[in-house]
C-alpha cells in the first residue's frame, strides 16, 4: 500500500448491509428458474441485470424472500432473426444490443434509442427483459415495444402464453405477468421497406430519466404518401401512452408541416403527464408536442431517403 | 430466517480469493470490508454517482448494484490493479494528476476504470465520446473539464 499504511477493515456487521435478508439461488436452468417462482410466487424475484432491482433493495424498498438468479442461464440471452420476426432473449444485455450492426440495422429505432438509457456501466449490465418486467413508467423500452408491436412471450412452469405489448403494461412498476410468470423472450416483427424511424427524448442530464420521450415509424407509400405512422410516448403516464391515432390525419396524404402540427396537438390531448419537482405537468406536455412534431418530420425524412 | 451463506471464489487484479459471505453482502462492500481494497469508493450506493465503478470481466459496472455472490468466477478489476507493479501509473493516472482532474479524488476510481476500459475500446475519441463516456460518474469539484482534458491527453499518450 502507499506509504506504508495497510488500511485495517472487518467484515461488515449485518446491521450495516443494505439490502434485508434473502435466500439466493443461482439457477441453471430455465425450468429450475420457474419451478422457485412457481414455488414462492411474489416472494420471489428474478434476478436479471438488476439495475433496477438492486437500487430497490438497497433502498429496501423491495424484500423480496427469494433471489433467482438468472444470469447464469445463457439460453436466456441473444438476438435471433428469423424471416417475419426476430425473437431477443430476455437476458440480451443493452451493450450487446447496441453493438449488434445487424439488429441496429433492423431496428434503428431501438439502436437510437440506447444512447439514452442511463449509462454505459447500466448498459453494460441491465437487460431488454428486466427493463420491460420492470415497467418504469419513463423507460424507454416499453415505449418503442409498443411503437414496434412486439409481442411477449410469457412462462410458468406449466404453460405459455403471448401477450402484446400495449396490452403488457398496466401501471406504474406493474405488468400483465403473473406471480408465476417470466417474460422469456421478446418477438419483433419486421420493419416494413420505406419506414423511417425516430427516437428523441429530454432528460434533465445525459441518461436521466425522461421528462419526455417519444418514438415515431412512418411509413410510405411508393408516390411518398403516408401509409402507417406509430406513435409512442415513455415518461408522460404511468404507462407508455400509444398515441398512433392521433396521426390517422397524415394517412394516405403527402405529410404536410400543418399537419404535423395538428398532429402533436391531438397527440398531446392524449396524454396526462402527471409532473414532478423538475418538470410540471404543462412542461411535460409541452415538451412531448415539440418532440412529436420533430420526430414526425425526422421520420419522414428517413423514410423518404432510406434511412 | 437463517442467514444464507454462500462460498464464492473470484480473481481480483489477478490475485484469487475464497471467501464465505452473506448473500445480501453488496460486491463493493465485499471489495472494500472483506478484500480490504479501499480504492473501490461508495457513495449512493444506488448506481447514480459510478464512484464504485469496478470491471467485470473487463467492462465497468457499478459494483453497488451487484451482489458478491454474483461474482463468483468471475474475473475483476480495480483501481489498486492500475499502476503497474513498479509502482507506475498508468498513462490516464498520470494525466488525471498533471491536468488536475481530481480535487478530493473521491470519484477518481470510478472514473480511472470507466475510461481506462472506454480507451481500450475507443483510442482516438472525440471530446464528445469522452463526455458520454464519462455520464455515469459524477464529479462534484472539477466541473469535469479538467477530466476531459486528462482523457483526451491520455489517449494520446498511449496511441503513442
Amino acid at each position: 500500500m502507499l506509504n506504508g499504511i495497510v488500511p485495517h477493515f472487518i467484515p461488515l456487521d449485518a446491521s450495516a448491509m443494505k439490502p434485508a435478508p434473502f435466500k439466493y439461488v443461482a439457477a441453471t436452468s430455465l425450468a429450475q428458474a420457474l419451478a422457485l417462482k412457481a414455488e414462492y410466487g411474489d416472494d420471489a424475484k428474478f434476478l436479471a441485470g438488476g439495475q433496477s432491482l438492486m437500487p430497490a433493495m438497497n433502498f429496501r424498498l423491495a424484500q423480496p424472500a427469494i433471489l433467482i438468479d438468472i444470469n447464469g442461464i445463457e439460453d436466456l440471452a441473444g438476438i435471433h432473426p428469423s424471416g417475419a420476426t426476430t425473437r431477443v432473449g430476455p437476458l440480451t444485455r443493452y451493450r450487446a444490443l447496441q453493438r449488434d450492426e445487424a439488429f441496429a440495422g433492423m431496428f434503428p429505432l431501438i439502436d437510437e434509442a440506447l444512447p439514452h438509457i442511463a449509462h454505459p456501466q447500466i448498459r453494460n449490465r441491465g437487460t431488454i427483459g428486466g427493463n420491460l418486467s420492470h415497467a418504469d413508467p419513463a423507460s424507454e423500452l416499453p415505449a418503442i415495444a409498443v411503437a414496434l408491436r412486439a409481442r411477449f412471450r410469457v412462462q410458468t412452469a406449466k404453460q405459455e402464453r403471448w401477450v402484446e405489448a400495449s396490452d403488457f403494461f398496466v401501471g406504474a412498476l406493474t405488468t400483465d405477468l403473473k406471480p408465476d410468470e417470466m417474460l422469456v423472450e421478446i418477438e419483433l416483427p419486421r420493419v416494413k421497406p420505406r419506414t423511417g424511424a425516430c427516437f428523441m427524448e429530454i432528460a434533465r442530464r445525459r441518461g436521466d430519466f425522461a421528462i419526455a420521450g417519444v418514438a415515431v415509424m412512418t411509413t410510405l407509400g411508393e408516390r411518398g404518401e403516408c401509409t402507417g405512422v406509430r406513435l409512442a410516448f415513455c415518461g408522460v403516464g404511468e404507462t407508455p401512452i400509444d398515441a398512433s391515432s392521433a396521426a390517422d390525419a397524415l394517412i394516405g396524404h403527402q405529410p404536410a408541416q400543418t399537419t404535423i402540427i395538428d398532429v402533436a396537438k391531438a397527440a398531446q390531448a392524449m396524454i396526462d403527464p402527471g409532473g414532478s419537482v423538475h418538470a410540471t405537468a404543462d412542461y411535460q406536455r409541452h415538451i412531448a408536442g415539440v418532440l412529436t412534431e420533430r420526430a414526425l418530420r425526422t421520420a419522414q425524412r428517413r423514410a423518404r431517403d432510406g434511412h | 430466517m437463517d442467514i444464507d451463506f454462500h462460498d464464492i471464489t473470484l480473481s481480483v487484479n489477478g490475485t484469487k480469493y475464497q471467501r464465505r459471505i452473506e448473500s445480501r453482502l453488496l460486491l463493493s462492500d465485499f471489495i472494500r470490508h472483506d478484500l480490504a481494497l479501499a480504492g473501490t469508493h461508495v457513495g449512493c450506493e444506488h448506481g447514480v454517482c459510478g464512484a464504485c465503478t469496478i470491471l467485470l470481466d473487463g467492462q465497468p459496472v457499478r459494483s453497488c448494484l451487484m451482489l458478491a455472490v454474483q461474482a463468483n468466477h468471475h474475473e475483476l478489476s480495480t483501481v489498486e490493479g492500475l499502476a503497474d507493479k513498479a509502482g507506475e501509473y498508468h498513462p490516464l493516472q498520470q494525466a488525471m494528476h498533471e491536468h488536475h482532474g481530481l480535487q478530493c479524488g473521491y470519484c477518481t476510481p470510478g472514473i480511472l476504470m470507466t475510461i481506462t476500459a472506454f480507451l481500450d475500446e475507443n483510442s482516438s475519441p472525440s471530446e464528445d465520446e469522452v463526455r458520454e463516456a464519462l455520464s455515469g460518474n459524477l464529479c462534484r469539484c472539477t466541473g469535469y473539464q479538467n477530466i476531459v482534458d486528462a482523457v483526451l491527453a491520455a489517449a494520446d499518450r498511449m496511441r503513442g
